[in-house]
């Protein structure tokens, strides 16, 4: 549009390349430094290993996945996120739809509060669902309780997942054409009918933006994952272990370049492969509300 | 259980056990008088939201409450006891503190860097790629956001080579290598300026959605008059974006109330940088007195109240105009 980049010229875009740079910087020295051997990482700083003689190796990987169990806390990280991401969007989108397109007494009230829970801080939480989950005994699931159990996690992501997911579906269902729901109710379709074969179809990207924005959230936790795990390693996901490795790594701190890359691997994938829908996810929350 | 069949089992058994509930109540309201079924019908489909929400947030804040007026060893009601030992903790103030001025300072940063952004990568023809780069540090855990900022603030004395891109950077203007994270009088400003590193992007994403909605006419018409470009920003495009600024303002004011992650990597809230929810953290699992802990999470809840309250009106004339 010509009557935007009137002010574009030398200054504006030397300070968007500026500061872009600043903002890739930090990621792109911890990637280089994660291909250099640990004597050069200890002695220069990143930046030396762009100019020749080149040293880089894998080393830093190899020893980061042989002395620690960062490929169980990436199967853990997947095991955990994935049904976290799913059952909290399907019980979503049931409640979405009759927020959105069911008249019944309270509707309002409630919906209000499921907004009011948005901004919960989760910390409040902690202390009582942590001893629903000791008392919990669920034969076969969760002999033991629900803590350090994924069964647990799960349902704690998705508990938690839960307002923003409804507030974001609901939002999208009532953006939809009235007059679509109207005629098919005429034609005697069922709401059951209406919701699987109207409403869902329609709102496939949304649910994708969705997916993903739950996805990373989950992904990324630490604070739950370290109050309901307990911090066992065979269950803990990977922000947990990275944290852990920081906290115990004195000498080998070179390995957690290697391990933080590891851990940001999926997230990346997913962001630039998806952008599109997650930024989507975040303007349908935040501008359109 | 075998992790892949427990998957299996979460991923593909637990979505149809929900479509038969759904489908299978439908059956039932089915049964009923037609002008009954509506009013019944929402409930069946509201009915696990509810169910899942009151007790994973309702009942637990609620609880969370009542404990923290109960004595941690015996359970007897000690009215606001515990208020008054975490509010004359030195390290509670402290951390309360580093909350107000991450409130104050992180959410002015994403604001002013966000509106910064998005102003500047409109005008520019690299505008995707650009805000790609910026907005990608949202994508990542904040533990590999602390990772990667840890070895941007590495320290060595002064007078040796310095291997921290930060204080190499002061090098070159001769100027004294900082300890970022040790300094008390820095450290709070440089986890806040990871923090803003992150979330800067979010910001800027939904600044630019809005600053697209601009019309185009109505700068040119400014321009027409003979204003220039900061009058143009100051008195139009600034008056047009306040309601989103509002809504990213509120919703930093709250990331900042609940910031954790980046403190629990980067410094484990010491040398005075813990913020309220490490220190809940440390009440909890250290000190292990559950009483205080709950009293300390709920100052956390009573100040997101405003927050609660703005979001509520907000959405209230939303509907309104709906």
């Amino acid at each position: 549009m010509p009557v935007r980049s009137r002010f574009s010229g030398v200054p504006v875009n030397a300070a968007v390349v500026f500061l872009t740079l600043v903002w890739i910087v930090p990621t792109l020295g911890l990637l280089v430094s994660s291909f250099r051997p640990f004597s050069d990482i200890a002695t220069t700083g990143w930046w030396t290993a762009l100019s020749p003689p080149f040293h880089f190796t894998l080393q830093n990987y190899k020893d980061v996945l042989d002395t620690s169990n960062l490929g169980t806390s990436f199967l853990n990280s997947l095991t955990i996120a994935i049904p976290a991401t799913v059952i909290p969007i399907t019980i979503a989108a049931f409640a979405a739809y009759a927020f959105a397109w069911m008249q019944f007494p309270g509707r309002n009230l409630l919906f209000l509060s499921l907004i009011g829970l948005l901004v919960v801080p989760l910390q409040v939480t902690l202390i009582p669902v942590l001893q629903i989950f000791t008392s919990v005994h669920i034969p076969v699931l969760a002999p033991d309780g629900l803590n350090g159990n994924f069964l647990g996690i799960w349902l704690a992501h998705t508990g938690y997942g839960l307002p923003f997911a409804v507030y974001l579906l609901r939002n999208f269902f009532g953006s939809l054409p009235n007059d679509l729901f109207e005629s098919a109710a005429l034609d005697g379709a069922s709401p059951l009918t209406m919701f699987f074969r109207l409403a869902l179809p329609l709102s496939v990207p949304v649910l994708a933006s969705l997916a993903i924005f739950q996805f990373l959230f989950v992904w990324n936790d630490l604070l739950i994952a370290l109050i309901y795990l307990g911090g066992s390693a065979d269950v803990a996901p990977l922000t947990v272990t990275v944290a852990n490795l920081v906290n115990s790594l004195g000498q080998g701190y070179q390995l957690l370049t290697a391990a933080a890359f590891i851990s940001m691997i999926l997230p990346l994938i997913v962001f630039f492969a998806l952008q599109r829908y997650f930024v989507r996810g975040l303007l349908a929350g935040s501008v359109k509300g | 259980m075998d992790r892949y069949v427990l998957l299996a089992i979460a991923v593909v058994g637990v979505p149809a056990v929900l479509v038969a509930y759904i489908v299978g109540s439908e059956q039932l309201v089915q049964r009923l008088q037609d002008r009954t079924q509506p009013r019944v019908r929402p409930w069946f489909w509201v009915g696990p939201t509810i169910a899942l929400v009151s007790i994973f947030l309702i009942y637990p804040a609620i609880k969370s409450i009542y404990i923290s007026l109960t004595d941690d060893k015996t359970g007897a009601f000690i009215g606001l006891t515990n208020y008054a030992h975490i509010l004359a903790d030195t390290s509670v103030r402290v951390a309360v503190r580093n909350n107000g001025l991450w409130l104050v300072l992180f959410t002015g940063l994403v604001l002013s860097f966000g509106l910064l952004f998005a102003v500047l990568t409109d005008r520019v023809a690299y505008e995707g790629p650009a805000k790609s780069l910026i907005f990608m540090p949202m994508a990542i855990s904040f533990v590999a956001a602390g990772v990667i900022w840890k070895f941007m603030f590495l320290y060595q004395p002064a007078g040796t080579p310095q291997t921290g891109t930060l204080n190499a950077a002061l090098a070159v203007f001769h100027a004294q290598p900082k300890a970022w994270l040790l300094d008390r009088s820095i450290n709070n400003l440089a986890l806040i300026a990871v923090g803003t590193w992150i979330w800067t992007g979010f910001s800027m994403v939904i600044l630019s959605a809005a600053l697209k909605q601009v019309p185009g006419e109505l700068l040119e018409a400014a321009r027409v008059d003979g204003a220039n470009e900061l009058t143009i920003f100051f008195r139009v495009i600034l008056p047009l974006l306040a309601p989103t600024i509002t809504v990213v303002g509120t919703t930093m004011v709250i990331t900042a109330l609940k910031t954790f992650d980046l403190v629990y990597v980067m410094t484990n809230g010491n040398y005075d940088t813990n913020v309220i929810a490490n220190r809940m953290y440390a009440e909890l699992f250290q000190v292990r007195n559950l009483a205080q802990a709950s009293a300390i999470a709920v100052v956390l809840l009573l100040a997101v109240i405003p927050v609660l309250y703005f979001n509520l009106r907000r959405f209230r004339t939303q509907e309104a105009l709906r």
